[in-house]
């Protein structure tokens, strides 16, 4: 409950006083301050004013305090504060201002994830830090580095001005998704997946969705992570493996996720400026509207990876068109595009590309070469999940006539 | 807020001759926004001479600080709102896209403002 007030707290109070770091302690009283008083006095009409206010007032009270400033110096503050909360900006401007300075391109990429956790999300030091499997002080040090940085450097709290805007937005899409993926397919630790990090990427996507409507990537992006997140309680069994996702039960999918998706998805594409993530947001609509995996549309999917690797074109995207295009004309037309990819020695390093070869090969028929593919893919330490599967699978083809 | 700019440059040849004709252009946009404080041109790395003093002695050394590829070229000092405004100074500085420029914010101590 007092986590969905965080954001706007610290991100007004980082406005007001120009300190993320106050302003988490700011916020972080008040919360305090919160579960002293509520429980005797009632929870006030208005939750998210009242925490946000007090945040303020701690604040102000703190800036007197430490820095021995005169009170006239504080009052200044208090008043631009006041000027600028009147101000008739775009609602949620705060919010934003702080998203994208955590997300600053001029931040290391590497701590920009935590930082937003910390700030935006409210994820405590000890969680974010369970999260990359670091020990606490180290991740501890990451962040107040990153904010000493943004503080020093002077790195604005404010929405980046139009022509930035682009850039910029890509670099706060780009966050949330990675909070999404270490949920969905954690690199760190040996669990399957980290519901609560899914979640949060699902909550920051949804506001950012509301205040920037007329981005279809921002759209393009909350429909992803929706229907994506609609097969998560299909995609691992009972022993915490990971299922394909043409084994996976259907039944098990959260319908309403699926609708909400592919109506954002569709609605996105309408605006006519497609990007990668309103077009994976279209491949992950093919896969959960088809009633059973044989029934899935791959010609399709097939086509939209070919326009996906025009705005992303990576290796992965190109490992996943050869899936789709094996599946839609036959392994061996799949096979001669991973095959292709093979040759280059970075990617031969990468274990989803052995894994999806292995898998193609065995569709052909060519069991032994694919027992030897998923050798290669396990040789590469592919995350616990993936590595249980891998062995499932050499399991299943040597016992095969 | 101050921001020392630091021009590094791979070919001080490519360099200059850029600077030369750029320069005054780049000088001039930044003075009518109101954010130039000075700037200037190194000569050649092969000129410095970096001084330590150890146990009250002064010791030379023949050469910049730090033998890297890409050499200090020359500097910029700027007065920017914040580091986007600074960034986008910066990037019409000749030598950001033959070199690199590190942007550093001065530390400004109370009483040191000039």
């Amino acid at each position: 409950m007092l986590r969905a007030h965080w954001w706007r707290g610290v991100a007004t109070v980082a406005r007001l006083i120009g300190d993320i770091d106050a302003a988490e302690d700011a916020m972080q009283d008040a919360c305090v301050a919160a579960l002293a008083q509520w429980p005797a006095e009632g929870i006030p009409a208005n939750p998210g004013s009242w925490l946000i206010g007090t945040a303020r007032h701690k604040a102000l009270d703190r800036l007197r305090r430490e820095q021995r400033r005169p009170d006239k110096e504080v009052a200044a503050v208090r008043e631009v504060g006041e000027a600028q909360a009147a101000s008739p900006g775009p609602a949620g401007d705060d919010q934003l201002s702080l998203i994208f300075a955590c997300c600053h391109p001029s931040l290391d990429p590497g701590v920009r994830v935590p930082l937003t956790l910390r700030a935006v999300c409210g994820l405590t030091t000890t969680e974010i830090a369970a999260v990359f499997l670091v020990p606490e002080p180290t991740m501890a040090q990451r962040l107040v580095r990153a904010k000493r940085k943004i503080r020093d450097a002077a790195i604005p709290l404010r929405v980046p001005p139009l022509e930035d805007l682009p850039a910029r937005l890509a670099a706060v899409l780009r966050v949330v998704y990675l909070v999404f993926t270490e949920g969905h397919r954690p690199v760190a630790g040996d669990e399957p997946v980290r519901a609560a990090l899914c979640e949060e990427a699902i909550r920051l996507a949804r506001v950012l969705a509301d205040l920037l409507p007329a981005e279809p990537e921002v759209t393009g992006l909350l429909a992803l992570l929706l229907l994506t997140d609609a097969r998560r309680p299909a995609r691992v069994d009972d022993r915490g493996g990971l299922v394909l996702l043409a084994d996976q039960d259907r039944g098990l999918w959260d319908r309403a996720a699926i609708s909400e998706g592919t109506a954002l998805v569709e609605s996105a594409l309408r605006l006519g400026r497609p990007g990668a993530y309103q077009l994976q947001a279209a491949i992950a609509a093919c896969h959960s509207t088809a009633a059973r995996a044989e029934d899935t549309d791959w010609r399709q999917i097939a086509a939209l990876y070919g326009e996906l690797i025009r705005h992303e074109p990576t290796a992965v995207v190109e490992a996943n068109r050869a899936v789709a295009v094996a599946m839609s004309e036959g392994p061996h037309a799949g096979l001669v595009i991973l095959d292709a990819l093979g040759a280059d020695p970075r990617m031969a390093r990468w274990p989803l590309l052995h894994t999806a070869r292995a898998d193609l090969l065995a569709r052909a028929g060519r069991d032994a070469d694919a027992v030897v593919a998923y050798r290669l893919a396990l040789e590469l330490e592919p995350p616990a999940a993936e590595r249980e599967f891998i062995a499932r699978r050499i399991g299943e083809l040597a016992a095969e006539p | 807020m101050k921001y020392m700019c630091l021009v590094y440059a791979n070919r001080e040849e490519d360099l200059s001759t850029e600077v030369l004709s750029d320069f005054p252009t780049v000088v001039r946009a930044m003075r009518e926004a109101g954010v130039y404080l000075g700037s200037g041109r190194l000569k050649a790395a092969g000129s410095a001479t970096t001084v330590r003093v150890r146990d009250a002695e002064t010791l030379l050394t023949d050469g910049p600080f730090a033998e890297i590829k890409e050499h200090l070229g020359g500097y910029f000092l700027l007065e920017c709102a914040d580091l986007d405004e600074a960034v986008r100074w910066v990037a019409t500085i000749p030598g950001s896209r033959l070199g690199a420029v590190e942007v550093r914010p001065l530390e400004v101590a109370m009483g040191t403002e000039h």
